[in-house]
């Protein structure tokens, strides 16, 4: 080491060595208070429990979803969806049960709508005089029935009057429900064994603070914050009421609140456990096993931990939003931090072993490890910065934090570190450990001589493996976003299973005109659509103001059962005869059908109580109806197909009706797979960017070049590996490649550097120079390796897929990268023997 | 149908002297804000007894959250009647398929309203059925509990507090619903002192938390004697959509009488 050469920058480095050992007091000071500030940003941090936090403003699916919303009832939900041990929902007891919670379910914070097989509103006429409409409850019906005065509504239904139903009244009021299309395979299934309450919530929303200032939009935004943990307090608490109060149901919750919880409190648990996982145990006993110096294991988490803090701190800064995916940042965080001590201790060590004082080990120390952890932090720094050309906006926070993070986990390593080193009692062992040496030396001989087969197996064997990168499939589930030990995935699954899906499509269908829903020709183009849809294997129920409608007309013709049909094929059938007869103005038949349909909902309209009203399928001024669809868990890749099927049918069959399809599973559709392109751009770019600083640093254009190929194999084979075993690749993948690009090249630069130095320095030919490549860094690669490996693996813990799977994923490239680094770069510079030799010349000369 | 809060009231001559003396004064102090309350109340009922019967137009105006407009006008005749809630028919002129589509009311104190809707394009008088008083009124933020006539039994009230709105002063106070099946847990309003009128009004849905505020303008007096306000406006504080009502001019004493609120006067009314 004494003899090296002393280059401009080695002078500064030098300088900047003394400095800190001169004034390491002062460095420690100065770097603990830098690392405060910028943690102070933290107190700035709100988590943000809502899945549109996914998508940037300007998404499209997301802005038809928002006007849908707003033209519409909002459709935020809490599902409680309920199942009788004994297996039956038409019980007294259940009925009870069921008609307690719809009331209860009223108490909900924010709620707006509640619906449930009781209060199911009815239509029927009185036996009496079959102009009189009833409306009411499904509890009521016997009542008003036998009292058409009554005033029974349904919070008015007592215990008595569920008491006093009769076996075959029940019956009745079963049938009644099952041949109702709203409520069949929606609130109810086929087999009555399994039914559902369903909360609608208005929460207020990013939106509304447009126009606010001052305290009213803090207040407002702490509103927003707040709201779906209160809900979900709410729905919990009930949830518990109910089963003590009936143990015979059992309680399962999903819906977009849930949904939107589970985003927030999934991320939140696994901070909570995995982060201590990683800080209290992977890591210092990693780093002890790595250094054998008790204060540097202890510095070095100090290290971290300031990273951590300081990237947590500077999202706060940066106004950023906790959200799922930020929740990863202490893990990865710690994971990058580890390796810039690694590299500073172990040299720091090294030389005073060899017999350096302390300030001279750390002075050297940072002469030589100054650049490459400068030059690998950036490469990494790159690499997460590649995360903002995601669509997602979560992933673009996750990128941007842990790039702070680095940035201060390398800031720290040149100042804090050092300056505490100096500070702390150092052991150092005399014994050096030779033995990972020994393996290295001996793996390098296996390279060297077996270069002419391991060149040709290694590609062989990448190949294949990335043959099966096909294999992946986009996909972007939200409900499997969460593993099966999260409620919310189990109680979803579940209800897909056996009552209905939470994947839901919104189609608003609009006529273009006021009143234009009332068109035959319109109720014919919903019902085709109705049906069409139905015939599709995804799709478990559609909701249609059609089927409210010819419900209306039967009632509006004395519930005869011919005349469950439209107003105008019901013409068929004998109903409406009064629009057999000619009118007297000469008003045409459709306009009359027309207007007899309004007048229909008008009166129907009248009849509703608050939170059953038309508001979540008509608009104001009845001009569009919005159809909801309910699927089966599909794969948002068959989502699409769907969504692309029905638009195809309605350009086809209602060239002049305009149509806006959306919903969440079909955001989270479109959002992956778009998320996916941009950040093969993102990382393309990426590529190119840091092979250039490569090729400078390294002062080879060849090498840059030749670079490439250690740092795209690996995520290659990756995915193949991913292709094989898992096969669906969603929005946490898409982000792995430009992630482990950033960490995948710091070995490429660390086996590169020793190499060209053996090579310029040294004079070795190429074989020696591999040979001292792995002698000097391949074991810390390794370790550090390992260290990355599990790391990332400890993310893979996550229950969040999302996360975990970007572990897992993250892990397995970086296990790649190290293989390919030790056993297919090495021929592959091997190989270039003759030419190698003319190029190292004059840079020889230049180093 | 009735449009406008506090209208009729059961007039008797023993409970007018009681409620003018309620708000006397020297009697204030003694009183317990309950009591105040309905005095309050019973004063603006006194204040808007023996109009007789009454015509006025309407436009509504119906907005989404997304600030989209739809208009709806209806022509609206209402009769006083003693001792119970009062008669009101609204004849729909738009939107045009519903045109002539007319509305017959008759409120009662107790128990539910009688309520028929002639549908032109069927010819014939349906009867429906009436419990639902806290369903929107033709898609609108109005419920029909928000439109009916303002009776004093249905409530009990409590005087909360004296305030000002827009420099006039008001008393205000809590109403609770008696009558079943209302959508509320309660509404406050915001009566002024000096004519009785109902400036705003607050209600609040069953988990107590604020739902809509209705507040009335441009207020004119007719016959000397009835304030009428020609504007209200509903707004839902929590789904962000609205409704206003534009009054044109009323008519009094146009010589309805209770054959022109039946069955029979419905398909006449054109």
């Amino acid at each position: 080491m004494t003899n090296a050469n002393h280059h401009h920058e080695n002078n500064k480095t030098v300088k900047f060595g003394h400095f800190i050992v001169n004034h390491k007091w002062l460095v420690l000071f100065l770097s603990i208070a830098l690392s405060f500030l910028a943690a102070f940003g933290a107190s700035f941090l709100e988590i943000k429990t809502d899945y549109r936090v996914f998508f940037s403003e300007d998404n499209p699916q997301m802005l038809a979803f928002e006007d849908i919303q707003d033209t519409y009832d909002k459709a935020d939900n809490v599902m409680f969806v309920l199942t009788p041990k004994d297996g039956k929902v038409f019980t007294k007891q259940t009925l009870k049960t069921i008609h307690w919670i719809t009331e209860e379910g009223w108490k909900t914070p924010y709620a707006t709508r509640v619906d449930s097989i009781t209060n199911y509103q009815h239509t029927w006429v009185t036996p009496e005089d079959e102009d009189y409409m009833l409306v009411g409850a499904l509890l009521c019906i016997p009542d008003k029935t036998a009292d058409i005065d009554s005033e029974c509504e349904h919070e008015g239904v007592t215990e008595q009057m569920i008491d006093s139903l009769t076996p075959q009244q029940i019956e009745q009021l079963s049938e009644i429900i099952l041949h109702e299309p709203q409520l069949l395979n929606r609130m109810i299934n086929p087999d009555k064994s399994v039914t559902a309450v369903n909360v609608t919530v208005q929460i207020p929303s990013d939106p509304d603070l447009e126009g606010l200032e001052g305290k009213a939009r803090a207040e407002k935004q702490a509103e927003i914050l707040t709201a779906v943990p209160k809900i979900t307090a709410f729905a919990r608490d009930l949830r518990q009421r109910i089963m003590e109060r009936d143990p015979n149901i059992e309680v399962r919750m999903t819906g977009v609140i849930m949904m939107n919880n589970a985003f927030a409190e999934t991320g939140q648990n696994d901070m909570m456990t995995l982060t201590p996982l990683m800080l209290f145990l992977v890591i210092p006993i990693a780093l002890f096993l790595m250094l054998r110096s008790i204060s540097g294991t202890v510095s070095s988490v100090f290290v971290i931990i300031f990273s951590i803090v300081a990237a947590m701190g500077g999202a706060g800064w940066l106004g950023i939003y906790m959200t799922g995916p930020l929740f990863s940042v202490p893990t990865i965080v710690a994971t990058m931090a580890v390796a810039d001590s690694v590299h500073l201790l172990v040299t720091f060590l090294q030389n005073m072993r060899r017999g350096m004082n302390k300030n001279d080990a750390m002075v050297e120390s940072l002469r030589i490890n100054m650049m490459p952890i400068f030059l690998t932090s950036v490469t990494t720094i790159i690499g997460f910065l590649t995360m903002n050309f995601s669509e997602v906006p979560p992933l673009r926070d996750l990128g941007n934090t842990v790039a702070v993070g680095v940035a201060w986990a390398f800031f720290l390593s040149v100042t804090f570190l050092p300056a505490i080193m100096l500070i702390l009692p150092v052991k150092h062992t005399i014994n050096e450990d030779n033995a990972g040496n020994r393996t290295m030396d001996k793996l390098a001989d296996f390279v060297i001589t077996k270069r002419r087969i391991l060149l040709p197996t290694m590609a062989a064997l990448s190949i294949a493996i990335i043959a099966f990168l096909p294999k992946n499939d986009l996909n972007d589930e939200f409900v499997k976003y969460f593993d099966e030990t999260i409620d919310f995935r189990v109680d979803s699954d579940y209800t897909a299973d056996n009552l209905t899906g939470l994947y839901v499509m919104f189609y608003s269908v609009k006529s273009g005109q006021q009143d234009g829903i009332h068109e035959s020709k319109f109720l014919d183009t919903i019902e085709a659509f109705s049906a069409y849809a139905k015939q599709q294997p995804e799709v478990l129920h559609v909701q249609s103001y059609g089927d409210v409608m010819k419900r209306l007309n039967k009632s509006m013709n004395g519930d005869k059962n011919p005349c469950y049909e439209l107003p105008k094929q019901s013409l068929d059938t004998g109903c409406n005869a009064v629009l057999q007869e000619p009118d007297e103005e000469g008003v045409d038949l459709n306009t009359r059908i027309r207007e007899l349909t309004a007048q229909y909902t008008l009166m129907y309209e009248t009849s509703l109580p608050r939170g059953m009203d038309l508001n979540n399928q008509l608009n104001g001024d009845k001009s569009s109806t919005r159809m909801q669809l309910s699927l089966k868990n599909i794969s948002s890749k068959e989502v699409i197909v769907l969504e692309e099927k029905f638009a195809a049918w309605f350009k086809q069959n209602a060239p002049g009706i305009e149509i806006s399809a959306s919903s969440p599973a079909i955001m989270f559709s479109h959002v992956g797979q778009r998320n996916i392109y941009s950040m093969i751009e993102g990382t393309a770019i990426a590529l190119i960017l840091i092979s250039i600083i490569l090729g400078i640093a390294l002062r080879s254009f060849k090498l840059g070049l030749l670079s490439l190929i250690p740092n795209i194999i690996p995520m290659a084979v990756a995915f193949g590996i991913w292709g094989i075993f898992k096969g669906q690749v969603g929005m946490g993948l898409s982000v792995v490649m430009g992630m482990t690009l950033g960490i995948v090249v710091d070995d490429t630069v660390h086996f590169l550097s020793k190499y060209l130095r053996a090579r310029r320095e040294k004079n070795m030919d190429q074989a020696e120079a591999v040979r001292y490549a792995f002698h000097t860094v391949g074991m810390a690669l390794t370790v550090t390796t390992i260290v990355l490996v599990l790391g990332f693996l400890v993310l893979g813990m996550s229950h969040y897929v999302m996360n975990s799977e970007m572990g897992i994923m993250t892990a397995i490239t970086l296990a790649a990268a190290l293989i390919i680094d030790f056993l297919l770069l090495p021929p592959l510079l091997m190989l270039f023997k003759q030419s190698e030799k003319v190029v190292a010349e004059p840079v020889g000369e230049n180093a | 149908m009735r449009l406008t809060l506090l209208k009729s009231t059961i007039l008797k001559p023993a409970v007018l002297l009681l409620s003018l003396a309620a708000v006397l004064p020297f009697n204030l102090n003694a009183e317990t804000p309950e009591e105040k309350g309905l005095a309050i109340a019973k004063e603006a009922k006194a204040r808007n007894v023996g109009w007789g019967d009454s015509e006025a137009s309407m436009e509504m105006i119906l907005r989404n959250k997304a600030g989209r407009e739809t208009i709806r006008k209806v022509r609206s005749k209402s009769l006083e009647i003693q001792d119970d809630g009062d008669k009101g028919l609204s004849i729909f002129d738009e939107p045009r398929d519903v045109k002539g589509t007319a509305f017959l009311s008759f409120t009662h104190i107790q128990g539910n309203d009688d309520q028929w809707l002639y549908l032109p394009a069927l010819k014939r008088v349906k009867r429906i059925s009436s419990s639902n008083k806290s369903g929107p009124w033709m898609g609108s933020e109005f419920a029909n509990e928000d439109l009916t006539s303002f009776e004093i039994e249905k409530y009990d009230y409590k005087f909360l507090r004296e305030d000002e709105v827009d420099g006039d002063k008001v008393f205000v106070t809590e109403l609770y619903p008696k009558y079943k099946n209302s959508g509320y847990s309660k509404s406050i309003s915001w009566i002024d002192q000096e004519h009785y009128r109902v400036r705003k009004i607050e209600y609040f849905d069953k988990q107590d938390k604020l739902l809509k505020v209705m507040t009335f303008s441009d207020y004119r007096l007719y016959l000397d004697k009835f304030w009428r306000a020609h504007k209200q406006l509903m707004e839902n504080v929590q789904t962000g959509k609205s409704t206003t009502i534009n009054w044109g001019e009323y008519k009094f004493n146009v010589g309805l009488t209770d054959k022109d609120f039946n069955k029979s006067s419905l398909k006449r009314a054109k």
